[in-house]
């Protein structure tokens, strides 16, 4: 049992005692009941327990709570609200960008974080020229998502609202 | 999970002291390797010693015109830096040819290095596996061979090292730095960190007990043409089935090394001064002696017709 301290979605939370075995994926989950991160298969393979970790996107399904004392998690949930949705959020919605909507939050959390990878020019498997910033284009948002799966196979809707947001043609 | 203690400690001595006083202790890193293995309780430590807080996250140059990586980079951080982008192509396509983003984004260098095979039987912990459990036998020989080794096996185990990123490192000569417990470092030569499986398939790196990798260091760029072509069953996302980094030279000489075909990234050195005759020399001396199975004979054309578009990829 350990002490953490985090702040989560912008909240600074303390959890007392917490077993060292705990992913960060669980205690976003079971101890502070923010359900909306989902486990797909606890193996790094499906990306649907994707959250923001001091910005940057993380499988929480293989991290342990523990390593994250200090950090700043944002999950769906602390992306927008029901009343208030982020411009990712809105547009899957326009989009239809999920079927179950059991892939949704990791496949948000990650489109965000896709758009500012590309921004900060972080290159892709598909960037041709190492030497200049990745091109924005349907090739680089398909490769950079391949580690978020929709059994629903709601890809094509996916790239359309990410594309939507960051002002390109799919 | 098995229960385990936890530490942070702020300093490479310390770390490296914190595992080798307790023999069920490991470090971790970004965890996307151990953690996978500890659910499967295929790896059981008792302590995990977090290597976070010990400043190994800068890329700097050398005095000799090459780089040092700290062993806590990322993955991401690597293949993002310019200088990797300019000079060492093939080590930015390689690492950007694994796993996904947010792995990525989480993968270390040392953790990348250190990650164990993905041989279906070492995850099946009701089959037989001589690595996961010394002396009980190999479950893929005679069994489904498709992912596994075609040279530099043994009679105890056929697996591969799945890393892309180790295989660049090979071709680009990297020195592997460490530190133990009572503070002595060295530099271990990239070519002789993994180890081939012979009787002792458990045993799979150079790396004594308790041994921290501090920085991963690359001689000054050796030009060329930087190529990393990798064959796998999906687009992206996937292990290689068979992968090749190849530096070429405008003049058709250069290096090549080959991953997913044998126990560790596979070079040979003599290989290379078949470039100018062209991949099917290159791929005979890379393999000779080569024992596949029938599952994975398929890997040998499969080398020659990637390293046969490596080379045209430089020409391009
Ligand atoms: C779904 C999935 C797909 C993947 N696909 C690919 C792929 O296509 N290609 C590929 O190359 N990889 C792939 N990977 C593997 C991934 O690259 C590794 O999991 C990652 O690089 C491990 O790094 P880490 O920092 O998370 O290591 P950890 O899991 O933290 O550690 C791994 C090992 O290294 C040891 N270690 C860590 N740091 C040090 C240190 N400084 N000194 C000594 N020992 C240390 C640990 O004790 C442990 O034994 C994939 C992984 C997953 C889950
Ligand atoms: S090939 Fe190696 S890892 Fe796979 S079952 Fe045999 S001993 Fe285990
Ligand atoms: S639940 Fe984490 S990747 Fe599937
Ligand atoms: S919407 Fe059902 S899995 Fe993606």
């Amino acid at each position: 049992m350990m002490k953490l301290s985090f702040e989560v979605n912008g909240t600074p939370c303390d959890l007392a005692e917490i077993d060292t075995r705990t992913t960060l994926l669980d205690a976003l989950r079971e101890h502070l009941r923010l359900t909306g991160t989902k486990k797909g298969c606890d193996h790094g393979q499906c990306g649907a327990c994707t959250v923001l970790v001091n910005g940057t996107r993380i499988n929480s399904c293989l991290s342990l709570a523990v390593q994250h004392h200090g950090d700043r998690i944002t999950t769906i949930e602390g992306l927008g609200t029901p009343g208030a949705l982020h411009p990712m959020q809105a547009a899957f919605v326009r989009h239809d960008g999920y079927q179950c909507g059991y892939c949704t939050p990791g496949q948000i959390c990650s489109a965000v974080a896709v758009l500012a990878e590309i921004e900060a020019g972080v290159p892709s498997h598909v960037t041709a020229d190492l030497g200049a910033a990745p091109p924005l284009t349907n090739l680089e948002i398909r490769e950079r998502m391949s580690g978020n799966i929709c059994r629903c196979g709601a890809y094509s809707n996916i790239v359309d609202a990410m594309a939507e947001v960051a002002g390109v043609k799919a | 999970m098995k229960p385990f203690t936890y530490e942070r400690p702020t300093t490479p001595a310390a770390a490296a002291a914190a595992v080798t006083r307790r023999p069920d202790a490991k470090f971790i890193a970004g965890g996307t390797n151990l953690l996978d293995l500890m659910k499967l309780q295929i790896e059981t430590p008792g302590h995990l010693v977090d290597v976070q807080d010990l400043r190994l996250d800068t890329i700097e140059a050398t005095d000799d015109g090459g780089l040092r990586i700290g062993a806590r980079v990322t993955n991401t951080a690597l293949a993002s830096d310019p200088r990797v982008r300019r000079d060492y192509g093939v080590l930015a396509r390689a690492i950007l040819a694994g796993a996904s983003g947010q792995l990525r984004n989480k993968a270390t260098t040392a953790g990348n290095l250190l990650q164990r095979t993905r041989c279906p039987y070492f995850y099946d912990t009701y089959q037989p596996c001589n690595k996961r459990q010394p002396g009980s036998g190999c479950a893929a020989i005679g069994g489904y061979g498709r992912p596994l080794a075609v040279i530099g096996g043994s009679d105890a185990c056929i697996a591969t090292h799945p890393s892309d990123m180790a295989v660049a490192l090979r071709l680009l000569d990297a020195r592997v730095e460490t530190v133990t417990a009572d503070g002595t470092t060295r530099a271990i030569p990239i070519a002789d960190f993994h180890r081939l499986p012979g009787d002792t398939p458990h045993v799979e790196t150079a790396l004594a007990r308790g041994e921290l990798i501090t920085a991963v260091t690359l001689p000054k760029p050796l030009g060329g043409t930087h190529v990393y072509r990798k064959v796998r069953d999906r687009a992206s996302y996937a292990f290689a089935l068979v992968s090749v980094a190849a530096v070429i030279r405008p003049d058709g000489t250069g290096r090549v090394a080959l991953g997913g075909v044998a126990p560790k990234p596979w070079r040979a050195e003599a290989a290379e001064a078949e470039l100018p005759s062209g991949a099917k020399a290159v791929a005979d001396a890379l393999l000779a002696g080569a024992r596949p199975t029938a599952d994975n004979a398929f890997k040998l054309p499969l080398v020659e017709r990637t390293i046969a578009a490596a080379i045209s990829d430089a020409r391009e």
